[in-house]
């Protein structure tokens, strides 16, 4: 059964549509991560425009990082003041993200360089992830104790100006970082259409020096209004958001989800991270041949281009 | 679709038939000038969201034509479907440190987005290049202006025949060199396609009349193209009302992930 995507303005399969999603959800649920950095590249390779792969997914991880955000929001592991300190640097990036995106769109580089964002973070990433997951089933396998690192009490971070107090997250910290690290993933998410979760909960733990306790439903909070933000002024600047395209993701991805959260309760924490390192891995490197490969057709027309 | 089409334009044309008392008598030189007489009893055409692609049949006739030289078949008519027009980058992609990347880019004049063509024959054994590329009749005649100084002239045939060559790829631009038959001795039928991915907008159906290779007179009709569905409402609500619509796609991620913790609740 196909169904026309009228902003992607191509028919496609619903059915890949939907396993796309609920894969995808399948995934983000099982390991926690909002899934757009496995849901872009995707679409790309289904034929999906980037600029609407990339509006989309946006779109996409407000559905998926939702849930997630009341549960936290429920236990009360989430600092509001904290989130909207990142917020507001999220909403500046976002705008930003959303300027050169559409810059980059009209000197006919928008494709080249989502790609290889994705390339580089996706390999980076997934790198990273396969060398820890390898070293803590390694360690599983010798029984060893995982070595308690009690991180360093300061580090440069904590000597910047504009000191704030975040009550629930028990902790003294300037604003400047946390503002500079909302941006970055702000600028991410317009650009590459992901929550950016991946980056922000590392960067929160051993850089801002957060408890753990918080972090998560934190960043979810903050991922949900700048994707909302994206999504709206993607919306408006580039008509990008392919409502239907998205609808079907999200319904897919939910009900994935919650599947995955259940299977991931029960399997071994250090497999799974080696697998999803796998297949971050695999993306980036599909995405990396795609750029070397010499292309078919080395010409491309578009409608329009007096706006330089 | 393709049978409503053709009853639609064929009723008023017959009207156009010339009268045989009008002929001008054999042998004489003719003092009236041909003329060429097209026309529509619709100037909008409606397409639906499963459009597949369709043939717009045009009902044309003659008028006062020689009989000598329609019996010889030194009449030749070009019909032509011309989409609305705007700019159009070319890009080309080389290989910079590796990786495949858009490196010069050429943009052309005012170009129409789709051009279908219809003609008696091959028009280039119709007329010579120069004067088709005079007129702009032609997917290989039509004028392609680089917009701005171009220093490598070279490129800008590189990029025309690129341009070409995509258009008639995606089925933007097409022709049928059979496509114009006589009906009777003056009266025509012109099919052009309608590609499935055609714009909407304001078309315009022209046709050209060639007496030995001579183009004697030119006429044009213009046809609105709408698409209609809920496709095409979404990509309108898209474009006029970005902002509700944004709105729009932000709720549907809200409930649907709301809904959905809220359906999968264990307690």
């Amino acid at each position: 059964m196909t169904v026309y995507l009228p902003i992607a303005e191509l028919s496609v399969n619903i059915f890949i549509i939907l396993g796309m999603g609920a894969a995808v959800g399948f995934l983000s649920g099982m390991f926690g991560v909002g899934g757009g950095f496995l849901i872009t590249p995707l679409l790309i390779f289904y034929n999906i425009p980037p600029v609407v792969a990339v509006a989309t997914g946006a779109n996409q991880v407000v559905a998926s990082s939702i849930s997630g955000a009341i549960t936290h929001f429920r236990r009360g592991t989430l600092d509001m003041k904290l989130g909207c300190v990142l917020l507001v640097g999220g909403l500046a990036g976002a705008t930003a993200g959303v300027w050169v995106f559409s810059w980059l769109r009209r000197v006919g580089q928008l494709d080249l360089f989502i790609s290889l964002l994705y390339v580089v973070l996706l390999s980076t990433i997934g790198a990273l992830m396969l060398q820890e997951s390898l070293r803590a089933l390694r360690r599983a396998r010798n029984n060893e104790q995982l070595p308690l690192k009690r991180p360093g009490q300061h580090n440069w971070v904590h000597r910047l100006p504009l000191k704030m107090r975040f009550k629930k997250s028990k902790i003294y910290l300037s604003a400047i970082p946390v503002v500079a690290l909302g941006f970055g993933i702000g600028v991410l998410t317009s650009i590459m259409g992901v929550g950016g979760g991946f980056i922000m909960v590392p960067a929160m733990i051993y850089l801002l020096r957060i408890p753990t306790s918080v972090v998560v439903g934190t960043s979810l909070f903050q991922i949900i209004f700048v994707t909302a933000y994206t999504t709206m002024v993607q919306a408006a600047t580039n008509y990008s958001v392919d409502i239907v395209l998205a609808t079907i993701l999200m319904i897919a991805g939910v009900i994935g989800a919650q599947y995955g959260v259940r299977v991931g309760q029960k399997l071994r924490g250090e497999q799974l991270r080696a697998l999803l390192a796998l297949l971050v891995l695999a993306v980036g490197i599909r995405l990396a041949i795609g750029l070397i490969v010499t292309p078919e057709e080395i010409y491309s027309v578009a409608v329009g281009g007096l706006s330089y | 679709m393709r049978r409503l089409l053709q009853t639609l334009l064929l009723v008023p044309l017959l009207a156009f038939a010339p009268p045989a008392a009008a002929q001008v008598p054999m042998g004489e030189a003719s003092t009236v000038k041909e003329g060429l007489e097209i026309g529509a009893s619709t100037s909008e055409i409606a397409i639906a969201s499963d459009f597949r692609g369709a043939d717009l049949t045009i009902f044309g006739a003659l008028t006062n034509a020689d009989e000598l030289f329609l019996a010889i078949g030194q009449y030749d008519v070009v019909v032509t479907l011309e989409g609305p027009r705007d700019y159009a980058t070319v890009r080309r992609k080389e290989r910079i440190f590796g990786i495949w990347m858009n490196a010069q880019s050429m943009t052309f004049e005012q170009v129409p987005e789709s051009y279908s063509l219809a003609s008696t024959r091959q028009i280039e054994s119709i007329d010579e290049a120069p004067s088709l590329n005079s007129i702009g009749v032609g997917i290989a005649h039509l004028p392609l202006n680089p917009v701005g100084y171009i220093a490598d002239s070279g490129s800008i045939r590189e990029f025309r025949d690129a341009y070409r060559r995509l258009k008639l790829a995606n089925g933007l631009y097409q022709r049928d060199t059979s496509g114009v038959r006589f009906v009777s001795s003056s009266l025509f039928r012109a099919s052009v396609k309608l590609p499935a991915n055609i714009p909407d907008g304001m078309h315009m159906v022209r046709a050209y009349l060639f007496k030995s290779g001579q183009l004697i007179a030119q006429r044009e009709l213009p046809l609105r193209v709408v698409k209609t569905g809920i496709e095409q409402a979404i990509t309108d609500a898209a474009h006029e009302r970005p902002l509700a619509y944004g709105f729009l796609c932000v709720l549907i991620a809200v409930v649907t992930g709301w809904g959905a913790s809220l359906m999968f609740r264990k307690d």
